[in-house]
Parts: structure tokens; C-alpha cells; sequence
């Protein structure tokens, strides 16, 4: 087939955590931080995680919790000022990323990795047609003729499932709608089979129906191609929908991570407990208040020396306010960064 | 498109008339009249001007007089100058090929040297590159453009002995290209200066509007390369402002520029304007005046019709 990695077997929901397979995706340690003088603004304060084959991990989070300048670092994607910032170790398919020469990281995105983002409005270029812009990067990385490329562009926008993919590669974005664009995205992303998707909140900017539409295909096109996914969102029922295993972000961290089932059964960290409780329920009574995390995450400039939860938490000890926690593990698939998680 | 030219053009009509009527005005209110050449002339005789007039035709009533000349636009007979009693549109026609010549040459070494300068300085913003770029601009479009053309010629012409000072042949070489070329510099050099500076400023914005747009990041995202996202992705978002400026500019190049080409002694519409301006020339001066309104009209259609080839989401109704 085309791209780097053949199609992997599609990954059961319940498929064991624990693996002796190499992970496709290895972050270690991410930082970006960046200096706001007089401070530094740790928007992402190393992030470890791993991603294998076939998998989607979720990344969960409020608005400024790290989960985009992530996803961007890992694209290496970040323009100056910031382009130099990220730190860390980003192994894909055992190549470190950052540290790769601009030109070497150019041809692998796009081939190896790439992104859709969270707006599908503006993220194809106006005055292009939209098969001229998925058949870009298969001339671009596969060598393709760009009658061949052409034709894998409808083959393209045929698999994400637009109708009349002839007509649609020819038209310009403008005529089309936030779903069918971000389809298109979706089909630019995947057009080079990349073992890596990245996925900013895809389903943000849509009508409720077209998101339940764009996860089910990026599901089934993950049964597909074999391709892991980083599913970005602050949606934690996209995740319960559609993620394998969640890592909850909280202030440029991760506090939290498990598999999909047990991280929405039995969280063990505060934050997530609150995140998990504030989740309007249909059997809920109507008339109680829903239950929120009192307070505001912490910006930049009072963020404690300890968890940067603690001053939030219900459950703080007084060491949670001098040592911030590592993320330590509970069980062999649930990680934890807290000194008094609860019970499982 | 064929309908929407049409329109267009339907719609100019009034943009003309118009035009036409302050021309025409302008020639009735000027203090004098439109014969103060003769009626403040001493040696001319009271008789003798009542035959002029009568010769062009200011004896009768006013809008005679405008309905006649504004017709004649269409039918080609723009009226006679005073001195000489030539036909106006030759006049002017045969002063466009050296506006042409100048104006053509100055213009393409400012788009190519102000759209460079300012994708550079876009790409490369905050450089070194950028702030001598925007400072040099700066600098070219404050000076005005007759202390460039006498610097010009004081540094190349007088000192440096390089190139002629003005004219565009020497005596008894009329017709040799080489000639031509050698006198063509310091004009062009001249006007593409500040041409250049405002070039180069459009173009500096429009690209870096167009390069914090979602759509190049995509681009980088599936790898394409910096030149060609500049190229494909950048360039084709980013010329619509410089093809309306385009639009704007083209009727310079049939209207000439006034201070370079009387500096440097350039025989081409601006000097004929500016000696038609002295010489109260009337006739010529409502015949240029016409004639540049005409490429306002044009030059703006062709930037609509680029436009609209460029940006599908730019409909032509």
C-alpha cells in the first residue's frame, strides 16, 4: 500500500493496555515554556505519554490547559517567537522529532504525521481547488504524477464520504459546508496514510449531528489505514465516544491517565473526578445544582509551587502545596499525578 | 463576464460625462476665460479675439459649446490647440510613446523590485533586511520626487559625468536605441524609486496577512515547502490588493508623471500637461484630462476582471 506502515489489525475498546509492542509515538518530557517577562509561562510542563499502533488517545482539558501548544509542538509546527521553545524527546517510529532538521521534519509531516485542526472554515486555502489541495501532498511526499495524485484525491474524498467526490475536488471551499470542509481536512491529513493523525478538537466547530458524523469516520478510517490518533478536545464525550485510553491535562500537565472505561468509572484524581461530576446526566434531578470545581485554574503568574490543583482540591494534603506530584503509577494501565488520589 | 464588462462600461458613462463637465467648467471659470492667453495679451486687438472666438466657436451659448466638444470625444475630433491649430488627439498621441517607454520601463522595475523587497521582508520580518526595507521607504516616499531628480542628475549627470541629463536623444543621434537607453536611466531610476517604496510597503502587509492565515499552517502541516507555499498557497492570496493597486497605477502609465519628465526634460504627457498648464492650452488640457479619466475607468475594470480570475469567491455581477 502507500504511506510507511501497513494497516494494522483495528484495536478492540477493551484490548489489553500493557504491551511489549514498541510504541509507535513516545513523549517524553515535553516543556514548552515561554517567557512573559517578568515570568515563564510553563503552558506545557512536561508531558509523557505513549501512543502504539491503532490506538486513540484522547487528551482532555479546559481552554489553556496545554492540549493545543502540545499537539503544535509535536508537529513542530510552533512559529517564531515560539518555534524554538519545545524541550523533550518526541520518538515517531523511533525517530526523535525535535530534533530534526526543518527540511527532514518537512517531509515526514504530511507522510508520517499530520493534523487537522479545529477550524475547518479557514484552514483550506480559498482559492484552491479542494482536490488540488489533497493532491498536493501525495505529489509532494509519494512522488505521485499529478494525474495520478488527482485521482487519489477523489479516491480520497470517495473514502471520507463525500458524495460526488468528481464534482467536489474540482470546487472551491467557499461552497462548501463546515462538516464537508472539515471531511476534506480529514481527507488531506489521511490522503499519504500516515501512521500518526492529530486531531485539534476536530469536531469543535460543528453542528452537534455533523460531529457524531466526523468521529464515527475518523473510527472507521482508523479501522482502515491502522493509523494512531492524539484526539485533542475539552469534550469528554467525544472522548468516551471515540478514545482508547484519556490523559486529563490540567495547568500544562498531565494528572491523569487510563484507559477510556476506567478513567470514566473509577477516576482517581481529584481533578478528573470534578471534570467527570460536572457532566450534566439526563437521570440527573433537574432541579439540583450542577455540582463544578470551585475556583479558576491558576494563570501563569500564581502558579503554586506544588500541584497546581491544590488550591482547588477538596482532597489536599499539606504537601500537595510544596511538592507537586509525579505521575505515578496506580495500576499497570492508570497513572495518577496526585498525593491522595482517591479510591478507584 | 461579457455582460458584466458591458455593465461596466455602461456605468462609466456617467463617471465621464461627469469629468467631462468639470473639464469643460474648469476652462469657463479659469480667470479670463478660455482665451485669457489673448485677452490679457496687450498687443492683441479687441477685433482680433472677437475672430478667434468665432474661429472656436466660444461665440455661442455654453452647453452648444460643451454638447459639440463632448461629442466630438466619440467621433474622435478632440478640438484644435490654440497655437497651431493642431488636432488635440495628435498631440497627445504623439507624446504617448515616450510616456509609454518611461512609464512602462519604471513600472515593471518597481513591481519586481518592491514585490521582492516586500515578500523578503515579510518572510524575514523584523530583520536587519526588513527594518533598512521599511526604513528606505520611508525615506522614498517623503522626500519629494523633484530632490531625487535633481540629485540624480547632480551626482550622475553633472559629477560623475555617466549619463545624460535629460532629453531622450542626443543632437544628431534621434533614433539610435543606444542613445535612448542611456538617457531612459535616470528617469526610470528616478520614478521607480518611489514606485518601488510603495510596492514594496503592499507588499510587505499582504503577505504577512496572508502568512498567519489557517491555511498556510496547513499547508505546513502536510509538509509542503516554503517556497512552494509561498508560491501556491501565499502568492495567489496575497496579489489581490497589489492588483487593485495595479489598477490604480496603470492610467500613469498613459497620463506620464509631471515633475520626472519635466526635470529631466522628458517630451512625454506630463510635460506636455504641465507646458499645455503654462500656455493656458485649454484644449489639450480638457483633451488630456479625458484621456486619462478613460484608463481610470479601464485600468479598474481590468484589476476587477484579474481579481475575480484569481478568487473564485469573487463573483462578476
Amino acid at each position: 500500500m502507500l504511506g510507511s506502515v501497513t494497516a494494522t489489525a483495528p484495536l478492540p475498546r477493551d484490548a489489553p493496555v500493557l504491551s511489549v509492542e514498541a510504541p509507535l509515538l513516545s513523549v517524553r518530557d515535553l516543556t514548552v515554556h515561554i517567557p512573559v517577562p517578568p515570568h515563564v509561562l510553563r503552558a506545557v510542563d512536561g508531558i509523557t505519554f505513549d501512543l502504539r499502533r491503532g490506538e486513540t488517545l484522547g487528551l482532555v482539558g479546559e481552554s489553556g490547559s496545554g492540549k493545543t501548544l502540545t499537539a503544535l509542538a509535536l508537529m513542530r509546527l510552533l512559529e517564531p517567537p515560539l518555534a524554538d521553545l519545545p524541550r523533550g524527546e518526541v520518538l515517531l517510529e523511533g525517530t526523535d522529532l525535535m530534533r530534526l532538521s526543518e527540511v527532514d521534519m518537512s517531509a515526514l509531516r504530511g507522510r508520517a504525521l499530520s493534523m487537522v485542526f479545529q477550524e475547518p472554515m479557514t484552514s483550506l486555502n480559498p482559492v484552491m481547488t479542494v482536490g488540488r489541495q489533497i493532491a498536493e501532498p501525495v505529489v509532494r511526499h509519494l512522488g505521485l504524477s499529478t494525474r495520478a495524485a488527482a485521482a487519489r484525491a477523489q479516491e480520497m474524498l470517495r473514502l471520507v464520504g463525500i458524495p460526488d467526490p468528481a464534482r467536489v475536488a474540482g470546487a472551491y471551499p467557499h461552497l462548501m459546508s463546515g462538516g464537508m470542509r472539515q471531511r476534506a481536512m480529514i481527507a488531506i491529513a489521511l490522503a499519504c496514510r500516515p501512521s500518526l493523525l492529530i486531531a485539534d478538537e476536530p469536531t469543535t466547530a460543528l453542528d452537534v449531528t455533523v460531529q457524531a458524523q466526523i468521529l464515527d469516520l475518523l473510527a472507521e478510517l482508523q479501522r482502515e489505514m491502522g493509523s494512531a490518533i492524539l484526539l485533542i478536545t475539552h469534550d469528554l464525550a467525544v472522548i468516551a465516544e471515540t478514545a482508547h485510553r484519556v490523559a486529563v491535562m490540567y495547568a500544562g500537565r498531565i494528572v491523569e491517565e487510563a484507559p477510556v472505561g476506567s478513567l470514566f468509572t473509577a477516576p482517581r484524581h481529584p481533578y478528573t473526578r470534578g471534570l467527570l461530576a460536572s457532566i450534566p446526566r439526563i437521570e440527573r434531578n433537574p432541579a439540583a445544582t450542577l455540582p463544578e470545581i470551585p475556583g479558576m485554574v491558576p494563570g501563569p503568574a500564581e502558579r503554586p509551587a506544588g500541584c497546581a490543583f491544590a488550591p482547588r482540591c477538596g482532597r489536599a494534603l499539606p504537601r500537595c502545596a510544596e511538592e507537586a506530584p509525579p505521575l505515578a503509577i496506580l495500576t499497570p494501565a492508570h497513572r495518577a499525578a496526585c498525593w491522595n488520589p482517591a479510591d478507584g | 463576464m461579457i455582460g458584466f464588462v458591458l455593465r461596466r462600461l455602461l456605468q462609466a458613462v456617467p463617471l465621464l460625462v461627469g469629468v467631462s463637465l468639470i473639464g469643460f467648467g474648469l476652462m469657463h471659470l479659469a480667470p479670463g476665460g478660455p482665451l485669457a492667453i489673448y485677452t490679457l495679451n496687450p498687443t492683441i486687438q479687441v477685433q482680433d479675439i472677437e475672430r478667434i472666438k468665432i474661429i472656436f466657436g466660444l461665440d455661442q451659448p455654453v452647453h452648444v459649446q460643451y454638447v459639440k466638444w463632448a461629442t466630438g470625444i466619440f467621433s474622435g475630433n478632440w478640438g484644435y490647440t490654440f497655437f497651431g491649430g493642431r488636432p488635440v488627439l495628435d498631440v497627445i498621441l504623439e507624446r504617448l510613446p515616450a510616456t509609454l517607454l518611461l512609464m512602462g520601463s519604471a513600472l515593471s522595475v518597481a513591481i519586481v523590485l518592491g514585490l521582492s523587497v516586500g515578500v523578503l521582508g515579510a518572510v524575514k520580518r523584523y530583520s536587519v533586511f526588513d527594518t533598512l526595507a521599511t526604513t528606505g521607504a520611508l525615506f522614498a516616499l517623503s522626500f519629494p520626487t523633484f530632490w531625487f531628480g535633481l540629485m540624480a542628475i547632480f551626482v550622475f549627470a553633472i559629477e560623475l559625468r555617466w549619463l545624460p541629463s535629460g532629453g531622450m536623444w542626443e543632437l544628431g543621434e534621434e533614433g539610435s536605441i543606444l542613445s535612448l537607453l542611456r538617457h531612459l536611466v535616470l528617469p526610470t531610476m528616478v520614478l521607480a524609486l518611489v514606485i518601488t517604496a510603495t510596492w514594496s510597503r503592499y507588499a510587505r502587509s499582504a503577505f504577512l496577512e496572508v502568512m498567519h492565515q489557517d491555511f498556510m499552517r496547513t499547508a505546513r502541516a502536510k509538509g509542503v515547502t516554503p517556497k512552494a507555499r509561498l508560491l501556491r498557497h501565499a502568492f495567489p492570496n496575497a496579489a489581490k490588493p497589489l492588483i487593485a493597486l495595479l489598477g490604480v497605477e496603470l492610467p500613469f502609465l498613459f497620463s506620464g508623471a509631471l515633475v520626472t519628465e519635466t526635470i529631466f526634460g522628458w517630451p512625454g504627457m506630463g510635460r506636455l500637461f504641465v507646458d499645455a498648464l503654462g500656455m493656458k492650452e485649454y484644449p489639450v488640457l480638457m483633451g488630456m484630462m479625458m484621456f486619462t479619466a478613460i484608463f481610470v475607468i479601464l485600468g479598474n475594470l481590468l484589476a476587477d476582471i484579474a481579481i475575480a480570475a484569481i478568487d473564485p469567491r469573487v463573483r462578476l455581477q
